[in-house]
């Protein structure tokens, strides 16, 4: 029977069925964190059971770690709790935590790619709605609530019913000045923030083979954004030369062994998708937020929609979000003026995401009155910025270079936007308050982000 | 693989549904669309180490204007008193976003047994579930004669026939659960429960596939 690469690595994975009901799936890699842990462990120490699979636990501290002087006790008492309860916890457990200082620290889904823990055809899972970003790598991977997070440490399993499927094709050449965040917002832009809630989705076509395995994780992380239970990738040469050599790859045999059964997932010819959508990569261009939910986006050259172009239904959201974000409908986005860049997050603060917002900013300054943060998403990425002289290139055109976590992507820590300013962000999230009460987020990538703090404004990178 | 059917023989609950399986409450109307979980808990409440307590933060940012709690949002519907019950009615969409747990605690420890839409974001069905908070999808026409009854207007859900009625009119919709996670609310018992009662099949399972 033709198979997707989904139902092979469900099928691999299924421990048993409950007639009438879920299936009982074994995870391989469990990521951990400082804010959706703590109940865990407290429900596990109160039926007095361990972790049952430490070595497949791996845990961080990102989510509300300071991004300045992360060597000094954190100041924030409830931030500081929490990452005491997990250094407490992992130590009680037998859990190897890469915490603040440790040289692997980062934001979960950075590090796990970057140390080669994820791997293809894993089960991978975190008390965090991103984790799809490892799908990436042809992995089945997906976020879960704290009450599954304490089900995976007690039992290395979950209950779940298989998700329906969708392929999403993007064909054909991306045009300049076009990047992965672009594909992903213009996806999200057509098929809204609800459009693949119940699936599991798989990007396919020509434009996603020519991706970077970094450039594909920033795809697969914004799959949660349209309501997927999780995104992926069929892995290929260009996952296998990322993964081969890094600290948990496979060595030697091993490597062999693995390489040849990662070989044999793809998506069989025949295989069916409960949906499938073809999208022209050529028709994609620069893309930009306006609105507070991910799918309302639009073309840096587009128009913010007026009441009168959208259903009847989208009609008091779209008023409420334009309310919100102090923007007017039937207006260009492009000239609005921002406050604020920020350039991180676990979709956009990987090296690549430097390099190419430090290949743009080389030689230029910030406009007066814009305030950048970059955050790199891991030690690992900060130490390689450093060895490239990206902090030099930064520190030059008056961009600050913080220390990795989340920071301003959720704004759990000191790094919150102002009520009422604008902020360009790399992130994954523009609902209200999400980088602080009353912040107005716009979505782009990080190119674009790079074009609004050099001039000020919302511009097309293409045109600078 | 196996298959296995799920049996409980346990005569405790601490299901809101369990025994009767239906109760009938006014609600609460949220004619909201894409309600994302940073809005039904913002991320600057979820610092606690423990599950209790996130009622209070429950849509902290539509119901107060500033973090004092001194000027309440008067046309925020939870600052409303005509409007009160343990059945939340929401827009499509609910529950998108983050996923964290703290927002179906919070809903629940508010008072909520019940959130009802015509569509809801995948990781908070299942955390709302797994806290013995019921979420009802209905169809769009449904939730909007929903939407349009008056305050003080019942509805009765009863899950183990899995409708639910508007009393006034009798008008009455099912829903779809999925038997385990039915047996779970009605019998008042975790998913954890079961996967711990599986532990030898799991570590079978690990020694065949490896
Ligand atoms: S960077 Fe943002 S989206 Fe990613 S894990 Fe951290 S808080 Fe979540």
């Amino acid at each position: 029977m033709a198979l997707t690469l989904f139902d092979k690595i469900w099928n691999k994975h299924v421990v048993k069925n409950i007639e009438g009901g879920p299936s009982v799936l074994y995870i391989d890699k469990h990521f951990i964190h400082e804010v959706t842990s703590p109940q865990a462990f407290t429900g596990l120490n109160k039926r007095g059971i361990k972790v049952f699979r430490p070595e497949q636990t791996i845990a961080t501290a990102d989510h509300n770690v300071p991004t300045l002087n992360q060597h000094l006790p954190i100041k924030e008492e409830l931030s500081r709790l929490q990452v005491e309860a997990l250094i407490k916890n992992c130590a009680e457990h037998g859990v190897e935590l890469y915490g603040l200082g440790h040289p692997f620290q980062g934001i979960v889904h950075v590090i796990g790619p970057e140390l080669g823990i994820t791997q293809p055809g894993n089960t991978i899972v975190c008390g965090d709605s991103h984790t799809s970003t490892h799908g990436a790598f042809g992995a089945i991977a997906f976020g879960i609530g704290t009450s599954e997070v304490e089900m995976v440490l007690a039992t290395q399993c979950l209950l779940q019913s298989k998700p329906k499927l969708m392929r999403i094709n993007i064909e054909g050449d991306l045009k300049e000045g076009v990047v992965s965040k672009d594909i992903v917002l213009y996806i999200l832009s057509k098929i809204t923030a609800s459009g693949a809630t119940g699936y599991a989705v798989e990007f396919a076509g020509s434009a996603i083979r020519k991706l970077s395995m970094e450039a594909r994780m920033t795809i697969c992380n914004m799959s949660i954004e349209m309501g997927a239970r999780c995104g992926m990738i069929a892995p290929d040469e260009t996952t296998f030369a990322y993964i081969n050599g890094r600290e948990f790859a496979p060595k030697g045999s091993e490597w062999d062994k693995a390489l040849a059964y990662w070989e044999t997932l793809f998506t069989d010819a025949n295989a069916q998708f409960d949906k499938e959508i073809t999208l022209d990569a050529a028709d994609i261009t620069p893309m930009i937020t306006y609105g507070t939910n991910p799918g309302m986006g639009i073309g840096v050259n587009e128009k913010i929609p007026t009441l009168a172009e959208v259903n009847e239904n989208d009609k008091s959201g779209l008023e409420k979000s334009l309310a919100y974000m102090g923007l007017k409908q039937g207006h260009p986005i492009k000239g609005q003026k921002i406050d604020y860049v920020f350039i991180g997050s676990c979709t956009n603060s990987r090296i690549e995401d430097l390099r190419m917002v430090a290949s743009f900013v080389k030689g230029k300054q910030k406009a007066a009155g814009v305030e950048v943060w970059i955050v790199p998403g891991s030690k690992q990425v900060e130490k390689q910025a450093i060895a490239e002289g990206i902090d030099k290139v930064f520190e030059a055109a008056g961009f600050q270079l913080r220390q990795p976590g989340c920071s301003a992507c959720l704004g759990m820590n000191e790094d919150k936007i102002p009520a009422g300013k604008y902020c360009i962000s790399t992130s994954n999230r523009n609902f209200e308050g999400r980088q602080g009460a009353g912040a107005r987020t716009l979505l782009a990538s990080p190119l674009s982000a790079a074009a609004a703090a050099v001039t000020g404004y919302i511009a097309d990178v293409r045109e600078l | 693989m196996t298959n296995q059917k799920i049996t409980n023989n346990s005569a405790e609950t601490n299901s809101p549904f369990g025994g009767q399986g239906a109760f009938t409450s006014t609600f609460v109307p949220l004619h909201i669309e894409n309600v994302d979980t940073d809005q039904i808990i913002p991320a600057r409440f979820l610092k606690a180490t423990t599950r209790a307590g996130f009622g209070k933060n429950l849509f902290r940012d539509w119901c107060y204007e500033n973090d004092d709690e001194q000027q309440p949002k008067n046309d925020f519907v939870l600052n409303q008193p005509q409007y009160k019950g343990t059945i939340l009615v929401a827009g499509k969409n609910f529950g998108c976003g983050s996923s964290r747990e703290h927002a179906a605690w919070a809903i629940a420890d508010y008072g909520f047994k019940v959130v009802v839409s015509s569509f809801f974001a995948d990781i908070f069905k299942n955390n709302a579930l797994n806290n013995g908070l019921l979420p009802v999808t209905i169809s769009e026409d449904f939730l909007q004669q929903v939407f349009a009854l008056g305050e003080d207007q019942t509805l009765t859900v009863n899950l183990e026939q899995q409708s639910i009625t508007i009393d006034a009119t009798g008008a009455s919709a099912s829903f779809d659960i999925n038997a385990y996670k039915k047996t779970c609310l009605m019998n008042g018992y975790d998913d954890i429960d079961y996967l711990l009662s599986s532990i030898k099949e799991i570590e079978q399972f690990e020694q065949q596939s490896v």
